[in-house]
């Protein structure tokens, strides 16, 4: 079945616009992640899809077929809300079966196939209790296994996760790449969370204030990212940012900036048509590494501020002339706090921006 | 050990006024009142005159004809006036639970009967009743049919009209918060598993509506068994005894019949009437308390 399109598609509340003309396109079977900071309107396009908001503007298709006019019951999708939103006064079992009920399934297929979503997901044990008498993490499980059930060829999820503790999360987070091997369908994904986008995405679409930033694989977004908002928002810790103008020297064009001086891989300087001009440096956590005696121009002279222990890794807090910088080290290197110490920087790991505009150079 | 005692005493002190009142405004009369019903008791003798009768009063009561024909009002009239109004108030708040413009208005209008005082109402609807000008009769003969007798051989079925024109309201908003505080995710997930309009009002809202719902028919029940003004105002019990309800009765038998004992007696049985409808309304929420603490103790063995 089909591959999901949006055209163009626009949402108003009043006069206020919140989506400004959507473009996406979703192949078979893939799972589209939808991540984007609070407001950005993920959810809304998410409902959108659903049928649960009417299209302002600009057309959904189901493959060949355009759908804004259908009611979310004819559309064929299943959907997971973020509060889980499960039929209070039924218990599991029925709230698992609504929908094959409200189809005049045979009782027998209805049983059967409560049973093998129950299985799947673990309730077996819980079927004859009511949503009240469950824990979080259960009901969360009860809104899949209610979606499943259903057999749609579009599952839809918003922030299914949000309401779990941290321990739960990642273990839920597991069971739904598992999952997801095992059903093969549409799946369209909203999180706020990065490292959910990022373990369980097929393509990912950051959005931002109602636009789409820039989508494509995971591996796509953290390596290229199209501008300075996805750079910074794909990552953890996030990407450093730099000021510093481009400056040719003997040849060799470098970053400079107050405190240091990075040159730029030859590669990417002839990529670059000018000099002399106002960039932002970026450069990952991951792309810094403990060097006491990389050659300058290579390396960043940072002088640690804080440093935050997380068990093997410590992540410090630094300072380079007026920026903040975030590094991770190994927790057993011994260091001061007020101390400066110089990191290399890998030469793939240096990104560019356009300081204005934010693009990537 | 004088301040613990000082300490456990406190909330006594705080509800001493309101149990003093209660007790002054509340029980005196109450026990008075069940005193007297044992008593042959007329309105020119004082209470200590009284014969002392035992049970005679509630006995010939209970094999009165007209007593058991006014309770049979009473009872038809009440459960007849609260079906129609739930059915009519909640109906009307499933149709206008939606955002469209000027539904505020119209929800204000709605509610506007509830507030009108009992005795103007069973004014007006007398005036609207009568036979010959009344606005229903004339109405009806300027479209060529013939006037209905209202108040006369249609008298019960008039005052029921009246009633559920004035209460459905209150059914009407209690049920429309209702419905506003359901889970609106709930109903969305209907919409996407597939659940038509209908669908949606059978098999979520109104399941989710009925402890609401429940608790709101009680009210009005025990509400119904009280009525008075109206109908006082609009038949005065007649014709006959045909919309001649408890309470109506009562205030004749002390003031017309001058017999306060079998008054008193009478008041008694209504008390008791509505004693079991307010017993069966505790009940009912003390039974959904259990479920969630139940529910609550599942979560804690898990
Ligand atoms: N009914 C509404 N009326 C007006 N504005 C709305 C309405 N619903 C949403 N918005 C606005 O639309 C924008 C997008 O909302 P949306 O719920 O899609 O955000 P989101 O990306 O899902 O955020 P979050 O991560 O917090 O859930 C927000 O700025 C919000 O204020
Ligand atoms: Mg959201």
């Amino acid at each position: 079945m089909p591959q999901i399109r949006l055209q163009n598609l626009v949402k108003r509340y009043g006069h206020l616009e919140v989506l400004h003309g959507i473009d996406l396109q979703m192949a078979e079977n893939e799972f589209t992640v939808l991540v984007g900071p609070s407001g950005c309107g993920k959810s809304t396009t998410l409902r959108m899809i659903a049928g649960l908001e009417t299209v302002s503007d600009g057309e959904i298709f189901f493959g060949d077929q355009p759908v804004s006019q259908l009611e979310p019951k004819d559309r064929g999708l299943a959907m997971v809300f973020q509060d889980y939103a499960l039929y209070p006064h039924m218990d599991v079992a029925h709230n698992i079966s609504f929908a094959l009920r409200l189809q005049k399934r045979p009782k027998e297929e209805i049983k059967a196939k409560v049973k093998e979503v129950a299985e799947i997901v673990g309730l077996t044990d819980y079927l004859q209790r009511k949503p009240g008498a469950l824990s979080g993490g259960q009901r969360q499980r009860v809104a899949m296994a209610r979606a499943l059930a259903k057999d749609s060829e579009i599952f839809l999820f918003d922030e299914p996760l949000s309401n779990l503790d941290a321990k739960l999360r990642g273990q839920m987070r597991a069971e739904l790449a598992i999952m997801r091997q095992r059903v093969q369908k549409n799946m369209i994904y909203v999180t706020h969370d990065q490292i959910e986008a990022m373990t369980l995405a097929d393509r990912i679409v950051v959005m931002s204030d109602g636009y789409i930033q820039q989508q494509g694989s995971p591996e796509e977004l953290f390596k290229h990212p199209a501008n300075k908002f996805v750079a910074g928002f794909l990552g953890s810790p996030p990407m450093n940012f730099l000021d510093s103008e481009l400056i040719d020297l003997d040849g060799t064009l470098y970053a400079v900036g107050e405190g240091f001086r990075i040159a730029i891989p030859a590669e990417k300087a002839h990529a670059l048509d000018q000099s002399d001009k106002a960039v932002t440096l970026g450069i990952r956590p991951s792309d810094l590494s403990y060097a006491p005696d990389a050659p300058p121009g290579l390396g960043l002279d940072l002088e640690v501020i804080v440093s935050e222990y997380v068990g093997a890794q410590s992540v410090l807090l630094c300072v380079c002339g007026q920026a903040s910088v975030t590094v991770e080290l190994k927790s057993e290197t011994p260091i001061a706090l007020g101390e400066t110490l110089r990191f290399a920087v890998r030469p793939e790991g240096i990104h560019l921006f356009d300081r204005k505009t934010g693009t990537a150079l | 050990m004088r301040a613990q005692t000082l300490n456990r005493a406190t909330p006594y002190m705080f509800m001493a006024p309101a149990a003093i009142i209660m007790a002054i405004a509340l029980l005196y009369p109450l026990g008075y009142m069940i005193y007297g019903s044992f008593r042959d008791w007329n309105p020119s003798q004082s209470i200590g005159e009284s014969e002392f009768v035992g049970l005679k009063n509630y006995i010939t009561l209970f094999f009165d004809p007209a007593f058991r024909e006014s309770l049979s009002v009473t009872l038809t009239f009440a459960f007849v006036v609260v079906a129609a109004e739930m059915v009519l108030g909640v109906g009307l708040a499933l149709l206008l639970d939606r955002n469209i413009r000027g539904m505020s208005v119209l929800r204000t209008l709605f509610i506007l009967p509830m507030m009108i005082a009992p005795v103007v109402v069973g004014l007006m609807w007398r005036y609207m009743y009568h036979p010959t000008v009344g606005t229903f009769n004339t109405m009806l003969k300027s479209w060529g049919f013939d006037g209905i007798d209202w108040l006369g051989q249609n008298a019960l079925l008039s005052v029921i009209i009246a009633d559920v024109w004035q209460w459905t309201p209150f059914i009407f908003i209690l049920a429309l918060a209702a419905l506003q505080s359901l889970p609106r995710s709930a109903l969305e997930a209907a919409r996407i598993d597939g659940a038509t309009a209908w669908q949606q009002i059978i098999h979520i809202k109104l399941p989710l509506m009925m402890p609401v719902l429940i608790v709101t028919g009680l009210l009005r029940l025990i509400d119904a068994f009280k009525v008075l003004e109206v109908i006082l105002v609009m038949t005065e019990g007649g014709p006959g005894l045909s919309t001649e309800i408890v309470a109506l009765r009562i205030s004749r038998t002390a003031t017309e019949f001058r017999e306060l004992g079998v008054a008193a007696a009478m008041s008694n049985y209504l008390l008791m009437l509505l004693l079991l409808l307010t017993v069966a309304m505790f009940a009912i929420t003390r039974l959904q308390e259990a479920r969630a603490q139940r529910a609550a103790r599942q979560i804690q063995e898990d």
